[in-house]
């Protein structure tokens, strides 16, 4: 479910983003959509966004030190933020990925 | 819910339990957790929460076969290793032979921002992972409340408690979590308490400088369980909860006799010492050669070829044997045979539950068949009087138990008599009761050793003087003055008194004998008197009727003479002739 793209003006940076997700559970679902429709509206052409289900990979969950589900990291640009919840709350999500400027 | 093991279908049903195989904590629980189920385990900063809950990991691994999960929210994984390193639990090593899972959960409130719905899935996952990895059936949450501090949504975050815990237990694993005690409540969260089928609190009291820990069964769904606060500590072996006695009074009793060291003090008892196994408490004030008495039953138990555990808690092993030495009783061979063993300390150095554990895994370790504790009362100095008199009670209970012959001394303060650690404590508990005290005279002080009790046989009502002379103690015999027993200088002027009224009545006795004579003599001089008196009478008698009897011969004579007729020879012959 990786989508890759070009690499972006040297001035706009890269956005390196994991959604961790725990199985096809409605907030899972929910924030897949939303972090999408956000990422397309904001970051087009200049995001990287892995979403990782932990029931297929819990050893990840552990090493990034996951606890909630769902859960948005933000790894590039840093520093590294997390997000908890279905992002359905778009203001926060923009604010904390620093796309509200 | 799922058991993780069916329940025994012949007998009644009890519940299942996971032994922790901690000190004396199965004993209190009565056979260990609730299987399957969680356990909270709370108390303030330092109680050894942490410390509890790997040992019951550890424990599991190693005597019961069960892999376990540790999860941290506090600690890495590697500062816990460090941590209980000391206590010889290599958690590296459990981790390599895949028997122990450690994840350390971090959450840090700064890098988290709330956006929308969410649930705790992370943490199941992880955990959900960690014990299918290694089929743990025992895990550990530590501390599960750190999580409130990184959720800002309370409510979310309490319902995910819950099903968790609900989750652990459909997973039968048995788990442990911790948590700090809040006001007023088991919890700061007030959750855990609740979901939990098993409540152990722990606390950490500082009296007078002096830390005791204590542990208690809050809840326990399903069983009985010890209801009071067990004292327990942590030593370099982990934890021990104390104590592990039975309140019943079942020992068995021992009918042979063994002797006190002190001959003279065996005389005392009906059956010439006390029994063994049986527990004897020496009293005394200062200086009333309590340790030597000690030290002389110490003594006689390694003659006999017994050991014996010598607590000394005033005085160093070599001061001991220094000290004994100069009366005549040298501990120094029975010390290198093997046979007596001093463990000196301080009181003060440990708390009372750390003595008793010495007590029961110094007795553990060396089996003796006699202890000496001197002196109990020093004990008060580190707890208050009804601990330290629980805390003999436990021991005496445990050494009667191990049948184990123990002589305890004890300090009583010389001006209030008795104190009341002896009279209302320990007294009752001890078999045999023996007082030694200062007799203060004019000038002079004396010890005087009595029997208070001895239960099972009588004994003499006497107050015997002794002497600590250089070949041990020495028993006076009894000396009745007019004002009673006496000792001491009293006892030499009474005997500078009889031996004057000795020697009076001695002359006394030779005047009167004298005097006898005399009179004897006087009386034999008057009996020779008179019998010489007697002997002039009888021979002048004799004489007279030796006359009479002549003379009347002679009558008869001349009768005869006339009645044959006249003759010349009669005429001539006749003195008596009539003229």
């Amino acid at each position: 479910m990786a989508a890759d793209y070009s690499p972006p003006a040297a001035t706009e940076p890269l956005y390196e983003l994991r959604l961790y997700v725990a199985g096809a559970t409605p907030n899972s679902t929910r924030a897949v959509r939303n972090i999408k429709e956000i990422c397309e509206h904001y970051l087009a052409g200049r995001y990287v966004l892995r979403i990782i289900d932990m029931y297929q990979q819990p050893q990840l969950a552990k090493e990034e030190q996951i606890i909630a589900a769902p859960t948005l990291v933000r790894q590039q640009p840093l520093p590294r933020r997390q997000l908890i919840g279905d992002l359905s709350n778009r203001a926060t999500v923009l604010a904390t990925l620093g796309l509200d400027g | 819910m799922q058991q993780a093991t069916p329940l025994p279908a012949t007998t009644l049903p009890k519940l299942p339990k996971a032994p922790t195989g901690i000190d004396g904590l199965d004993e209190i629980t009565e056979g260990g957790l609730p299987l399957g189920r969680p356990t909270l385990v709370c108390g303030s900063a330092g109680c050894g929460k942490t410390l509890m809950a790997i040992e019951f990991l550890v424990r599991g691994i190693e005597h019961y076969g069960e892999p376990g999960v540790f999860m941290t929210f506090e600690e890495t994984a590697d500062e816990l290793a460090a941590n209980v390193a000391s206590l010889g639990f290599d958690l590296k090593q459990l981790q390599t032979d895949k028997k122990l899972r450690v994840d350390h959960v971090h959450v840090d409130r700064s890098e988290i921002e709330e956006a929308g719905e969410y649930d705790l899935d992370g943490l199941f996952i992880r955990l959900g992972y960690a014990i299918d990895s290694i089929g743990a059936k025992r895990v550990v949450l530590d501390t599960i409340e750190a999580l409130f501090s990184g959720f800002p949504n309370e409510a979310v975050l309490r319902s995910e408690i819950r099903r968790l815990f609900r989750w652990l237990k459909d997973k039968g694993v048995t788990t442990v979590i911790t948590a700090e005690r809040g006001e007023g409540t088991l919890t700061r969260q007030g959750l855990e308490e609740y979901v939990s089928d098993c409540v152990i609190l722990l606390d950490n009291r500082v009296i007078d400088q002096i830390t005791t820990r204590r542990l208690r069964i809050v809840k326990y769904r399903g069983s009985t369980h010890g209801t009071n606060e067990y004292p327990y500590l942590i030593s370099e072996d982990g934890i021990s909860v104390l104590p592990v006695t039975s309140l019943k009074l079942e020992h068995k009793v021992s009918n042979e006799i063994i002797s006190s060291g002190v001959p003279g003090l065996d005389e005392m008892f009906m059956r010439k010492g006390w029994y063994r196994g049986s527990s004897i408490l020496l009293t005394g004030t200062a200086g009333t050669a309590k340790t030597t008495l000690a030290a002389s039953f110490a003594a006689e138990t390694c003659r006999r070829g017994e050991r014996c555990l010598y607590f000394a808690f005033e005085e160093s092993p070599a001061q001991l044997m220094r000290n004994m030495l100069s009366v005549g009783i040298d501990l120094k061979p029975y010390v290198e045979q093997g046979l007596l063993y001093i463990e000196a300390s301080r009181p003060t150095l440990n708390g009372l539950e750390r003595h008793l554990v010495t007590l029961h895994k110094t007795i553990g370790e060396y089996r003796p068949q006699a202890v000496v504790i001197d002196p109990i009362s020093n004990l008060v100095a580190v707890g208050s009087l009804s601990e330290v008199r629980s805390m003999l009670t436990r021991m005496i209970d445990f050494l009667k138990i191990s049948g184990v012959t123990a002589l305890f001394t004890a300090l009583i303060s010389g001006r209030h008599g008795q104190l009341e650690l002896t009279e209302e404590g320990v007294s009752s508990l001890v078999d045999t009761w023996i007082s030694v005290r200062d007799l203060e005279g004019v000038g002079e002080r004396n010890r005087g050793l009595s029997i208070l009790k001895a239960r099972g046989m009588s004994h003499s009502n006497q107050v015997r003087e002794f002497l600590v002379t250089e070949h041990g103690i020495q028993l006076l015999d009894v000396i009745i003055g007019p004002e009673g027993i006496i000792t001491g200088a009293g006892r030499l002027t009474q005997r500078i008194q009889e031996e004057a009224q000795r020697v009076v009545k001695q002359h006394e006795a030779d005047r009167r004998d004298r005097e006898l004579e005399r009179k004897r003599r006087v009386l034999e001089a008057t009996i020779a008197n008179l019998r010489t008196e007697f002997e002039t009478v009888e021979e002048e008698l004799r004489h007279i009727s030796h006359e009479e009897s002549t003379r009347e011969a002679a009558l008869r004579d001349g009768r005869s003479a006339l009645a044959t007729g006249l003759t010349s020879d009669y005429l001539t012959a006749q003195p008596n002739a009539r003229p």
